[in-house]
């Protein structure tokens, strides 16, 4: 026998998933998350799973893990101290930055600075020089750097980063500096840009590398005290660690290279989303993953999630691969306010979080939040499965009551606008992800999931047209079917700034061929077999002047004249023109990635249409402007081929699933609830 | 006369009772918009002002012209005010000329497309965007010659012409045009880049009438604008006196031997009108720093000033313009008769909000903030290299962004919204270029209990004989400081020959020859201080002197002496402020402002290395056109 598990860790659940790698069944539990060290909840509940259903720690081979603890380090500041090592005359480059200060005219009236990632005291100069062109200028004077290095010692750094004007062409000079570094501070740990980032602009390079370095200590810390854990469970099963892009990466490489997990956790909601979409037969999903403060979104298209080139955490923005996920503030506590001077209606970002949370939840909240203009208006009952816990209605309209005498109308037109107003703020991250990327949305199945989707996820399908809303099951713990489903993911690129008239199919042939024997024995060395391997190979192109790329697939076999005539087709896409002008390739890359695994979904029973059996009781609501009758249904006595017809409410233990008035929802064969317009 | 605009099935909007919900669901799909309209610039452009940089500006307006989303002034008003032209489905309009738009755009760079959206017969919405063109042809290279006389010098002028008529492309036009430029390339990418970008914002706006129906988008655009008219109501009768304030400021020099030019700006109230007038602004000069100043544009600037400080979720639009009465004296710096050379306008344009700051904050020094916004410091590079090829560099730089209530500074950011530098392994990988030092300058920021931000230090290495254009300001008369912080230090520009002999170059120039290996030193100004400097933290000054933001000599500014360990003496520091509050008089001054400008002049040459600029005169040439 051998299994795959897989782990989420939440705020408040760390979920787990084992999966039976021949049969593809699966297991799953939950326990509450140690947010002072992640992993005692970790390996805890990988025991409990296990020893409830009889599965031996011995026979898992591979543990997969989303994690929070880089994304928590950046935003909570908890990182390391770093020192940074640049080209001279360089010195203030994370002070400086792009010069950009965000907002319109005026902005810098109120806009606070964040300080450099790395303190302008821990930076220091590498006297030397390297040009645009790879040529030596200036020879390194080590005696000098080693005088500058000393400066360190007094500014306790924990690690340090290493990036140099020019070393994505010749990385000689920040090779020789790492060297003088690890001879000089053994027990830091370097990272080099070259490395981490091998593109031009020199500020992106630099702020992502010593974005590795800041997280370094912390990822290196935990990866240690799970394996140990693992370790003395009993466990022979190697550890992986889910990428920002949905891929996974070893251990070891998660210790070197951490800044590639820092959308590690959003990664693992994309990534389940897309199996389930995989299975239930729709290609093309936008998904929403809504939580109590923010709400994720991204876009699958033909089975494949999109990839931007940027990772971003708070105020940090790095060069790092990550599935491309917009956020907004706009969730379950999302806090909603009519300020005085414009009497506008605003929902979020500000959120009542946690603590005090929604007045529905009685802790003593009382600004009203979109849970309790949910509450208010029906779509989330009082009495939740579970039984627990109860929500405090008469709490959630006091506090609603406010925005509803602010603007002088009634209390539920009131709850009803507060639901309008972040269904339009999530509108406004979808069209990001569709409409403004030349998508339609009407193309696309929307999958709503996390705590609060599932509630919102019928009225965004209608906002967006796009159809069916597919509810998955257990939308609340999607994320631990992402990490275990996805794949070993080993990518390198080169800047290649060649002008397509200046180069040859086999010019280019050998780049990749290059590339492609790196990534491919690094996943050899993780134990892939090359049968096993899927190349993929990548081909940033522009015209010759701007400022940024359409990254292209280039399969086997495909010739730059192929690339070109596609990237014309794309651009005019994207952006309504041609030029012409000369292309570009700027970059080549290539994605290794290992096999995927077997995980089928549980098929459900199959019932005869009619979910009365599952209905818990009749139920009041406000919708389209009226009180109307509901139904309230529980989700697990649903029976594939159940047509349940709005409105109505799906409970389950850890979601609420919302059906209008006019749509109907039907259960698939793998319990998906798929809701459509009647 | 105005433009005609000719409609097929011309009839009224009929007004729509709005919920306050579709109201701000359409105020966010326009905001969404404008942010599209951005990023399909950025994307699509290539010159690097614009795509490095974001050196332009997106617009959406109602049928009348007037702004419901964009950030940088409202130019469709002035344009259907001046030309004399029709406007009909299928329209695409291009200019470039200010004196053909009451300067709405205010130089012959900045290209300006103009899209009339239709809808079923009707004129439902303009979509609009501009931007800075490296090099529109002329006598020099970048097209901004400071020693102009006239537009006629500073490259091709269009007037509002027709790149689209009734859906045909004239393709005609544009070549022409094109072969203008030194840059076609460029030119002909971010004017398609523009055209883009008025079409993506045109398909939203069909979109949100899909949506709600052509009726309910204009009576929401309105109502958009009635709240703003509202909330700006409100903020004026609150923070603005009846009694008139004035503040000036100075632009350094012309160019051409003439400065400081003065411009002052009075404000007051009349019932629930603000009255802005520049009179007492000197005259406009015979070179081309004159800046055509718009009067809606100042409506906007001076409504974005009021709105940011007391609630910037305000969405920004026009209608609040008949609230505000902008007056400008004719043939003065900021109206200046044509055909007077525009090209160099980008100092009195930043300095416009420094005096905008001066003239809001002095009722309310806890919102005053210091000088800074003071220039748009330009770098002109071209040349033919040894290869015979043709290169062109347009760059804009950043000084300090004054102290503010809010704290220190940043240093070198940019005042500018949306604009970024431009990556330096950038500039060294397409252009015969190495920058050797690019950190911010220590000391240059203005001294307070809030530092201004420090000015940056540039060091070009020029690998190609070549000629360089600089403009910059700024390095006569100090950025001021406030509530007793000090004044930032002035920029400077220093040539350094391969044998290491440095000269002292002016601030505007063109026609710099530079040879392979010279190094310019470009020195940006700091922004001023904020606060009294002998109340800023000693620790913190320590640990800006570790930081290279701050030199041990700097410091006794802030009375902070350090001791040999690099650690704050303290006897020695409490002693020095003693002494130092004892000899100053005991209320520091609201503005600080330096020395005044007879002992600017004095001093010039030994402060600056650079002579002092002539005071500007009215010319008879403009009284007598009067």
């Amino acid at each position: 026998m051998s299994y795959r598990l897989g782990v989420d860790v939440g705020g408040t659940f760390t979920d787990l998933l084992v999966v039976d790698e021949e049969s593809g069944r699966t297991f799953r539990d939950k326990v509450p998350s140690t947010p002072d060290d992640p992993s005692r909840a970790v390996v805890a509940g990988a025991r409990q799973v296990c020893e409830a259903n009889g599965i031996a720690a011995g026979d898992i081979d591979l543990f997969l893990h989303g994690t929070t603890v880089a994304t928590n380090a950046v935003l909570e500041g908890k990182v390391a101290r770093v020192g940074l090592v640049v080209t001279e005359g360089y010195r203030h480059i994370l002070q400086i930055a792009r010069s950009l200060v965000p907002g319109g005219l005026a902005a810098w009236i109120i806009w606070p600075k964040p300080e450099p990632l790395a303190p302008l005291e821990a930076t220091v100069e590498a006297p030397g020089r390297i040009g645009a062109d790879g040529s030596i200028v200036r020879p390194l004077d080590e005696a000098k750097l080693r005088a500058n290095l000393e400066r360190l010692r007094g500014e306790k750094v924990e690690a340090i980063t290493v990036c140099l004007m020019n070393s994505y062409v010749n990385d000689a000079h920040e090779r020789r500096v790492a060297e003088i570094i690890s001879d000089m501070f053994p027990d830091v740990p370097v990272s080099v840009s070259a490395d981490i980032l091998p593109e031009m602009q020199e500020y992106e390079r630099a702020l992502t590398t010593v974005a590795n370095s800041a997280v370094r200590p912390i990822v290196s810390r935990y990866v240690g005290n799970l394996e140990r854990e693992l370790k003395s469970w009993g466990t022979p099963a190697r550890l992986n660690l889910l990428r920002s892009d949905g891929g996974l990466m070893s251990a070891e490489k998660s210790r070197s290279a951490p800044v590639n997990l820092l959308m590690s956790g959003p990664a693992g909601g994309v990534a389940g989303a897309l199996w389930v979409a995989k299975n239930s037969g729709f290609p093309n999903v936008l998904t929403l993953d809504m939580g109590g403060t923010s709400t994720d979104v991204a876009l699958i298209e033909g089975g494949q999630p999109r990839l931007r080139r940027e990772t971003s955490v708070g105020h940090l923005t790095v060069r790092a691969s990550s599935l491309d996920v917009k956020t907004v503030g706009a969730g379950g506590g999302s806090i909603a306010a009519v300020p005085e001077l414009t009497g506008a209606l605003r929902v979020g970002p500000q959120s009542a979080g946690a603590v005090p949370g929604p007045a529905a939840y009685g802790k003593g909240g009382t600004e009203p939040t979109v849970t309790d203009a949910n509450v208010v208006l029906g779509y989330l009952p009082e009495n939740l499965l579970g039984g627990s816990f109860r929500l405090d209605r008469e709490a959630a309209k006091t506090a609603v009551q406010k925005v509803a005498d602010a603007l002088n109308i009634g209390l539920y037109e009131a709850a009803a606008g507060i639901i309008a107003i972040v269904n339009e703020n999530m509108f406004g991250a979808l069209r990001l992800v569709s409409v403004a990327q030349g998508y339609d949305p009407r193309d696309f199945a929307l999958m709503p999931f996390g705590g609060a989707g599932p509630l919102h996820g019928n009225a965004m399908g209608k906002l967006m047209g796009s159809w069916p809303v597919l509810v998955p099951p257990s939308p609340g713990v999607l994320c631990a079917y992402g990490d275990a489903t996805t794949r070993l993911r080993v990518d390198a690129q080169r800047s290649f700034n060649r002008l397509a008239t200046d180069t040859t199919d086999a010019e280019v042939a050998a780049v990749i061929d290059t590339i492609i024997a790196q990534v491919s024995g690094e996943l050899a060395s993780e134990g892939v077999s090359a049968a096993d391997m899927e190349l993929r190979v990548e081909i940033d192109i522009r015209y010759a002047g701007q400022a940024f790329e359409v990254p292209l697939y280039s399969p086997p076999g495909s010739t730059i004249a192929d690339l070109l005539a596609r990237f014309d087709a794309e651009h005019l896409r994207l952006f309504t023109f041609n030029l012409s002008v000369p292309h570009e390739l700027v970059n080549i890359r290539v994605v290794a990635l290992g096999k995927a695994a077997n995980v089928s979904p549980q098929e459900i029973a199959r019932g005869d249409g009619n979910p009365s059996a599952a209905r818990l009781r009749d139920h009041s609501l406000f919708m389209d402007g009226r009180e109307m009758d509901a139904i309230l249904y529980d989700r697990a006595k649903l029976k594939a081929g159940d047509k349940v017809k709005g409105p109505a409410i799906v409970i389950e233990m850890d979601s609420t699933t919302l059906i209008h008035n006019g749509c109907v929802g039907e259960v698939d064969a793998f319990g998906c609830i798929l809701i459509r317009p009647e | 006369m105005p433009t005609t605009i000719i409609e097929e099935r011309p009839r009224a909007f009929a007004e729509q009772q709005i919920d306050t919900v579709t109201l701000d669901i359409i105020e966010n799909a326009l905001r969404n918009a404008r942010i599209e309209m951005d990023a399909t610039l950025v994307r699509t452009a290539m010159s690097p002002g614009i795509r490095e940089q974001g050196d332009a500006f997106p617009l959406i307006a109602d049928p009348s012209g007037k702004m419901i989303v964009g950030q940088f002034g409202s130019f469709i008003g002035g344009f259907l005010q001046g030309w004399d032209g029709t406007i009909e489905d299928g329209d695409m309009i291009f200019l470039s000329d200010p004196y053909s738009c009451e300067g709405a755009i205010s130089h012959s760079n900045d290209w300006l497309v103009l899209l009339p959206v239709y809808r079923d017969g009707r004129l439902i919405a303009w979509t609009a965007m501009f931007g800075h063109q490296s090099d529109i042809g002329g006598k020099v290279a970048g097209s901004m010659p400071i020693d102009a006389r006239s537009i006629f010098e500073e490259g091709v002028r269009i007037p509002p012409v027709k790149i689209w008529k009734k859906g045909e492309y004239n393709e005609d036009l544009i070549k022409l045009v094109m072969h203008q430029t030194r840059k076609p390339d460029w030119c002909a990418a971010d004017l398609n880049a523009l055209i883009a970008s008025c079409r993506v914002a045109a398909r939203r706006i069909h979109e949100m009438c899909e949506r709600f129906g052509d009726d309910v988008y204009v009576s929401a655009t309105r109502q958009l604008l009635a709240r703003n008219h509202r909330a700006m109501k409100a903020l004026i009768g609150m923070a603005i006196g009846e009694e008139p304030i004035s503040f000036e400021d100075y632009i350094c020099d012309d160019g051409v031997g003439f400065g400081p030019y003065r411009i002052k700006c009075t404000m007051w109230r009349e019932g629930e009108k603000v009255i802005l007038d520049f009179t007492g602004t000197d005259p406009q000069s015979q070179a081309s720093i004159n800046f055509f100043l718009n009067e809606n544009m100042f409506k906007m600037f001076f409504g974005i000033y009021m709105i940011m400080v007391f609630d910037p979720a305000i969405l920004f639009n026009d209608g609040f313009y008949d609230l505000i009465d902008v007056r400008i004296p004719e043939g003065s710096l900021l109206k200046p008769r044509y055909p007077a050379a525009l090209s160099g306008r980008t100092h009195a344009l930043g300095r416009i909000f420094d005096i905008l700051g001066g003239l809001l904050g002095q009722k309310t020094p806890e919102f005053l903030n210091a000088a800074g916004f003071s220039s748009s410091p330009h770098l002109m590079y071209s040349g033919t290299d040894k290869a015979g090829k043709w290169f062109q560099l347009f760059q804009i730089g950043f000084g300090g962004i004054p102290g503010r209530p809010l704290g220190d500074g940043p240093d070198g950011h940019s005042l500018w919204p949306g604009f970024t530098n431009v990556p330096n392994e950038f500039l060294e990988r397409y252009f015969p270029l190495r920058i050797e030092r690019y950190e911010a300058l220590a000391d240059t920021g203005g001294a307070g209990l809030h530092r201004g931000g420090n000015g940056i230090i540039m060091s070009y290495r020029f690998l190609e004989t070549g000629t360089v254009s600089i403009h910059d300001d700024r390095w006569f008369v100090p950025p001021w400081g406030v509530n007793g912080g000090a004044p930032g230090e002035r920029a400077r520009k220093i040539l350094e020959k391969p044998d290491g002999t440095q000269t002292i170059v002016a601030n505007k120039l063109d026609r710099l020859d530079v040879e392979e290996n010279d190094v310019l030193h470009f020195i940006t100004w700091g922004g001023g201080g904020w606060g009294d400097a002998l109340e800023r933290a000693p620790e913190l000054v320590a640990k800006e002197i570790r930081q290279g933001l701050v030199t041990v000599e700097g410091a006794i500014r802030y009375g902070v002496i350090i001791a040999g360990d690099g650690s704050v003496d303290e006897a020695a520091t409490e002693a020095l402020r003693t002494k130092m509050r004892a000899e100053r008089p005991a209320e520091l001054p609201l503005f600080d402002y330096g020395p005044d400008i007879e002992t600017l002049r004095r001093n010039s040459l030994s402060e600056t290395g650079l002579p002092a600029p002539r005071q500007p005169v009215w010319h008879a040439t403009a009284l007598a056109a009067e």
